[in-house]
């Protein structure tokens, strides 16, 4: 555990040293307060489109984030020829994947946090109450989909030639899932098999991120998710991360280091 | 002569020409029709395709009037054709059908009703109280104002952003001042329009209380309705504006004591309404109170 901590750890300090995060975080707060700063129909109580505007924001930039980085972890090993010194001391490849990955997770937590906060002073700067465990559940469950969309990439870095390839396949690949991927079913019932198989099987086995977005409960003061399904939504997550990292795993053992 | 003293001559020379071009062409070219330099920058930007997002934003305006319980193409939205922040209001016809509750159907497989559990999961309208449920908290409507505004900045010939906007504004707002420069704005951009004018002079009797003036708003609106040749829903809609504006009237003249004519307008009405019973019982009911024979 000690070394997974510690690949870790490198991880987070790569993610603070680079200007990927602080770009995007001031990108967001600079559009949010120009846009909080319009006042239609001099009502100064209108928030829901405000909320609205900054989540969305803040899941490009995390999904910006978790995927550029995740995807050039393994590769830049490899190009800085630092790859097979790193295998040399006592550090497994799984290890090396795992730390890889708590890395990238932990690094996104961390920038959650800071975009949250943002958004609950913006919310609250409006609406003047903090529905604090309905933020905790939203962010929550936008890490662990963050989680299972890095445990793909780091999959995707290792099967495809170049991160920009893996990158633009994940994104390709996460906004479809979000977009379509609830509705895959419905579809697949208007067309003729064997597509119609062939859409079942995709729409049974991609993970539901849908199921982690729940921006609009967050936006239109909804009330908490139920914790049981909640909890239920986490494990799920865990799940395809597992398979995710199972998978990653397997690949990079068969592969040579250089 | 030397040679970079002519280039700077000629470079004189080629300003001074472009110049004196540009004083006539400027002209030219506010005066153009064709000409993108009004400011507007939806209109500079995206051109004729701006309607395609003014209808987005108007869809999710109603979106949020609905607190985000909303079909999407893949769902059943038949109970949805007919915005219902805009069928509230009682200007515009409905093409509604069907349930509001069960458009999503029953769950389809463990994903989707798992699913279910992380999305807005009932049918409220803001004006009730929205997700809370708490009725006296119907000024949560306000959140659908930034999206109609932005939909009649890119589509300033819709006039239901313009009708939907200044009724909330006067109903839960209580901005009537607001919900009246609102309508005089949309009346600039589509003037002599049936359904602003309705609108407006609902706001003149029933916020300012000046009927008279609401009446001579009414009058002008009848005044400039024309029988329309179109789809089904576009007569509909437009016989629907003429029925609401002649019943107004009725009522106005039933309320001053002007019977005949209460009746004249609820009989133009009828004309024109889908469902004319209801008008055809106010009609016999006046006419046996007030023993007014029928014209033969």
């Amino acid at each position: 555990m000690k070394t997974i901590l510690a690949v870790a750890g490198v991880v987070i300090k790569e993610l603070y040293r680079r200007k990927d995060f602080y770009v995007l975080f001031i990108v967001t707060m600079l559009i949010c307060l120009i846009m909080a700063s319009v006042r239609i129909f001099n009502d100064d109580k209108i928030v829901r489109y405000l909320k609205e505007m900054c989540l969305l924001l803040v899941w490009i930039s995390s999904l910006v984030i978790a995927i550029t980085t995740t995807a050039r972890q393994i590769p830049a090993e490899r190009e800085n020829r630092t790859l097979l010194p790193l295998l040399a001391k006592p550090v497994t490849r799984t290890q090396l994947l795992l730390g890889k990955f708590l890395g990238c997770w932990l690094a996104c937590g961390i920038a959650l946090v800071c975009f949250y906060l943002f958004f609950g002073a913006l919310a609250a700067s409006r609406e003047h109450h903090w529905p604090l465990l309905n933020y905790f559940q939203a962010a929550s469950l936008h890490w662990f989909m963050l989680g299972i969309v890095i445990a793909m990439a780091l999959l995707g870095s290792l099967v495809f030639a170049a991160p920009s390839s893996n990158s633009t396949i994940c994104f390709v690949v996460v906004g479809g899932i979000l977009l379509l991927g609830r509705h895959l079913d419905s579809v697949a019932l208007t067309l003729p098999e064997p597509v119609r198989s062939a859409f079942l099987i995709v729409y049974y086995s991609i993970p539901h991120l849908e199921f982690f977005d729940v921006r609009d409960l967050i936006i239109h003061d909804w009330p908490l998710i139920h914790w049981g399904y909640y909890g239920l939504a986490l494990i799920y997550g865990i799940g395809y991360m597992v398979v995710f990292l199972t998978g990653a795993s397997l690949v990079f053992r068969r592969q040579s280091v250089n | 002569m030397s040679g970079p003293r002519i280039q700077i001559w000629f470079l004189i020379l080629l300003l001074v020409v472009c110049f004196a071009l540009a004083c006539p062409l400027q002209s030219c070219f506010v005066a153009w029709p064709g000409s993108r330099a009004n400011g507007d920058v939806f209109a500079i930007t995206l051109g004729e395709s701006r309607k395609l997002f003014a209808n987005e934003f108007f869809v999710k305006a109603d979106s949020y009037y609905h607190s985000g319980f909303y079909p999407t193409i893949f769902d059943d939205n038949r109970a949805f054709k007919t915005a219902h922040m805009a069928e509230d209001t009682g200007a515009v016809n409905s093409q509604n059908h069907g349930e509001e509750e069960s458009f999503m159907g029953p769950p389809r497989n463990w994903i989707d009703a798992f699913g279910r559990h992380f999305m807005p999961d009932r049918h409220t309208h803001l004006d009730e109280g929205g997700a809370d449920g708490d009725l006296s908290g119907s000024e949560g409507v306000r959140e659908i104002l930034p999206w109609l505004k932005l939909s009649s900045d890119l589509d300033p010939q819709n006039v239901q952003n313009y009708i939907v906007t200044a009724y909330w504004l006067r109903q839960r707002m209580h901005q009537p001042k607001t919900a009246q420069e609102v309508l005089l704005e949309g009346l600039h951009e589509n003037p002599g329009s049936c359904d602003i004018l309705f609108e407006l002079g609902r706001l003149y009797a029933e916020s300012d209380h000046d009927t008279n003036r609401a009446v001579n708003v009414w009058m002008a609106g009848l005044h400039n309705w024309r029988r329309i040749k179109g789809t089904e829903d576009e007569v509909a809609a437009n016989n629907f504006i003429y029925e609401k504006l002649a019943t107004q009237m009725g009522s106005e003249q039933a309320d001053v004591g002007n019977w005949q004519a209460a009746i004249e307008w609820f009989e133009k009405a009828k004309s024109v309404s889908k469902s004319p019973e209801a008008l055809q019982q106010m009609i016999d009911i006046l006419r046996q109170k007030h023993s007014i024979k029928p014209k033969s």
